[in-house]
């Protein structure tokens, strides 16, 4: 249901053929494929429309660089601004010098906030920090039962608090037991509310006040969609927070909101909750967001690889082949060994969208081996008959096939992938423009 | 047909005094929503309205993000927006105030198609299966759901079959003692299907009209998990022909597009026949449900307004639409 992105913009450039620059023209048919491809992401209209025009700006009279078609420079481009965006570095918890650090974790309703502070106690516990875990919900129904399994799951220490139930009172008692007690972080877990909520948003700026919290971690659902600036901004207006967790990316959700809550508070992301489990918190690195934003897999890095791996005047070379029908087994083997230079083949799938056929070739289990033997088998045929393979008959495939290690099938196998992909090719060569990364190099992946 | 079906009619689409009179309860509760929020709400669609008279290129462009800053989602904004497009340049359009009135004609279009049709309960008990992914609110729609029911002079049981999340069992019987209806549970950690089994008997045994089933949240993506919703969907069969009766699917109104590809596994699944959008007390407007609609045909029968019990009111089309104009 979803085009790749790169793909939809390879054809908007297809149309354009021959131009070296980006022009008004060719970049805004771009913008509009980046804006859906965004808004499809449930990245907020507004965030989008800076966005695109800041995007816009950067790309407007820019040279192509000749390792790189319009449609990837675009798209490098989009992606040096969305990082820039979402923020580079990664970024870190903050305590406070006089422990007790107090941490507020705060956020909607069912945005996963409760699991969340079972995986922050736990990932504080596994860096050497002694947590003190508080819930201050006293609305929702066994939200502080639910606390305390959860910090039972991951063997950290709760303040009960049994027979109160004002939230401030509770914190302070918290607080008082974790001094005491030598706890380094008091992680307090808030009851979900509405940002317009005045009165509810009031007990936590009360909190802040009484509290002074190194951390106000604002918990965001992946899922959420174009309100996500209205929650944020408001929580950060009332509150200032200081960073955000986005839960529920285990989910297929774009994650839209992770650059629309970027955008409207500036703080920066500092976890992903990635699943059910207590273990299943990961920091958070912008370049991965990229390409789900974008619904890319990590075509990006791909790509960056395929900048440097691939040579220019080679590339030209094979389309000048392609044309004029003299693919060689030669060449086969050249492009092999340029596709293996990417990396081993699993990461290199890995790095593709996991969708249409894609998603097939990714759960095809592929084997190394199977290249290895490709060019063991070609590396046994001689000269002539890697320029000519029509001259390969059956003594000559016997004798391929013990040179290699492999069997007469295997040989007969390969060969008929080869005249198939011959065919196809040359069908193929017309539409190739120089300098662009073989895309058709997808078809040289043995299938099982 | 028995006379306590009579009472238990899910007619939100329907005119009769009743419904004329939750309707107007949907629109104060939502009124005192909006007015709540109205500093924070940006109403887009309205100021497009009140400031421009004739229809030009922008005022599309900005219909289009208004439509979109309700979560309708680009696809089905763009099927809209195209309509209107169409129509202007045949000079059929030339006012804004026609424009909206198309807007909202569309829009009803795709929230009243044919499968809006009332649930009738015809079989004792009446099982409701409901799920979501996480963090939705299916717990607290059943406490509200199960009150109605009740109200509605029914016998209710609710099955706590979310033996996965911490705490969802003692949740939910919370919600059952304020609606006063009976909690049948088991350990945590118990097969759900399990507790189905056991709900369903206890049900036969006592004659109950409805059984609510809670099921742990999952996310779509979960191969395994979205089994287990089968499982329990033939459980009840086996147990009650025909159950389970409802599939009620839980969607958030803050959930972006994803509630789309939600609403797709899910039927997949547990072949859903209605929605409970919740949370539609907060600045989200919920639009997502257009897209499924659109694409799915599936129903919404009640929206969720709130934390108390009785916050949850019948789906009203109309009042829906024009929520997304305010």
């Amino acid at each position: 249901m979803f085009d790749i992105l790169t793909e939809k913009l390879q054809r908007t450039f297809k149309t354009l053929k021959g131009e070296a620059k980006l022009t008004e023209n060719n970049v805004d048919f771009a913008m509009r494929e980046i804006r859906l491809a965004l808004l499809e992401a449930d990245v907020n209209f507004k965030v989008v429309k800076d966005f695109i025009d800041r995007v816009r700006a950067k790309c407007l009279g820019t040279e192509v660089m000749t390792a790189l078609s319009p449609a990837q420079q675009v798209i490098s481009f989009v992606r040096d601004e969305l990082i820039a965006t979402l923020g580079d570095a990664e970024a870190r918890l903050i305590f406070s010098k006089n422990p007790p650090s107090v941490f507020l974790v705060v956020g909607l309703q069912g945005s996963g906030k409760t699991t969340s502070v079972g995986k922050i106690a736990r990932w504080m516990m596994k860096n050497g920090h002694r947590p003190l875990l508080l819930s201050v919900d006293v609305y929702r129904p066994a939200a502080r039962e639910q606390l305390s399994v959860i910090a039972h799951d991951v063997d950290a220490k709760i303040f009960p608090g049994e027979g109160m139930d004002q939230p401030l009172a509770l914190a302070k008692a918290a607080l008082r037991e974790a001094s005491l007690s030598g706890y380094d972080v008091l992680l307090i877990d808030t009851a979900g509310r509405l940002h317009i909520d005045d009165e509810l948003m009031q007990e936590l700026s009360t909190l802040k006040q009484q509290l002074k919290p190194s951390e106000i971690l604002f918990v965001a659902d992946a899922m959420t969609g174009q309100d996500a600036v209205k929650s944020a901004h408001e929580f950060h207006e009332r509150l200032g927070i200081s960073g955000v967790i986005l839960t529920k990316l285990d989910g297929d959700a774009r994650g839209g909101a992770a650059l629309s809550i970027r955008a409207v508070t500036g703080q920066p992301i500092k976890f992903v909750g990635v699943g059910e489990k207590p273990d299943a918190l990961e920091l958070f690195y912008p370049d991965r967001m990229v390409s789900r934003l974008l619904g890319m897999g990590d075509v990006l890095s791909l790509i960056e690889k395929a900048q440097e791996t691939f040579d220019l005047k080679q590339a030209q070379k094979l389309e000048e082949k392609l044309r004029k029908d003299e693919f060689s087994l030669e060449d086969f083997r050249d492009q092999l060994r340029q596709m293996r230079k990417l990396g081993p083949l699993d990461k290199i799938l890995g790095m593709l969208p996991q969708i249409g056929a894609m998603k097939d070739l990714q759960k095809a289990n592929i084997d190394e081996k199977q290249l290895i033997h490709t060019e063991a088998i070609i590396n046994s045929m001689t000269p002539r008959e890697r320029r000519n393979h029509q001259i390969i008959n059956g003594q000559r495939r016997k004798r391929i096939a013990r040179g290699s290690g492999t069997t007469v099938n295997q040989v007969n196998q390969l060969l008929k992938q080869y005249a198939q992909m011959r065919k196809m090719m040359k069908s193929m060569a017309g539409s190739l423009a120089g300098g662009r990364m073989p895309r058709h190099l997808e078809r040289f992946l043995p299938r099982q | 047909m028995r006379p306590y079906v009579e009472s238990c009619m899910i007619l939100p689409f329907t005119k009769d005094k009743a419904v004329e009179d939750k309707k107007s309860g949907f629109f104060s509760k939502l009124r005192a929503a909006v007015t709540k929020t109205r500093d924070v709400l940006n109403t887009p669609i309205e100021s497009i309205f009140t400031f421009k008279k004739e229809i030009d290129k922008s005022t599309l462009e900005e219909l289009e993000m208004a439509l979109i800053g309700a979560d309708i989602g680009p696809a089905t904004t763009a099927h809209i927006v195209e309509k209107i497009r169409d129509q202007a340049s045949r000079q059929q359009l030339t006012e804004v105030g026609q424009v909206k009135a198309l807007i909202r004609n569309e829009l009803l279009a795709i929230l009243q198609g044919e499968n809006s049709r009332p649930v009738v309960m015809q079989q004792k008990p009446h099982v409701i299966i409901i799920v979501g992914v996480n963090g939705v609110g299916k717990t607290t729609t059943i406490g509200k759901l199960a009150n109605k029911f009740k109200n509605d002079g029914l016998s209710v049981k609710v099955c706590a079959a979310d033996t996965f999340r911490a705490a969802a069992i003692e949740q939910l019987e919370i919600w059952g003692q304020r609606a006063g209806v009976e909690i049948i549970r088991q350990k945590h950690g118990t097969d759900p299907s399990a507790v189905v089994f056991d709900a369903l008997q206890s049900a036969r045994a006592a004659q109950s009209d409805v059984v609510i089933v809670d099921t742990a949240g999952r996310l779509h993506t979960k191969h395994n998990l979205m089994s287990e919703l089968e499982k329990m969907k033939r459980v009840a069969s086996r147990e009650v022909p025909g159950a389970p009766h409802e599939v009620l699917l839980i969607i958030d109104a803050v959930t972006g597009q994803n509630g789309v590809q939600q609403a797709r596994e899910f039927t997949k699944a547990a072949a859903v026949t209605g929605i409970v959008l919740t949370k539609l007390d907060g600045t989200a407007k919920g639009g997502v449900v257009v897209a499924i609609a659109k694409e799915l045909n599936i129903p919404i029968q009640y929206v969720g307004v709130g934390e108390k019990i009785d916050d949850l009111i019948p789906f009203n089309a109309e009042e829906f639409v024009d929520s997304l104009f305010d």
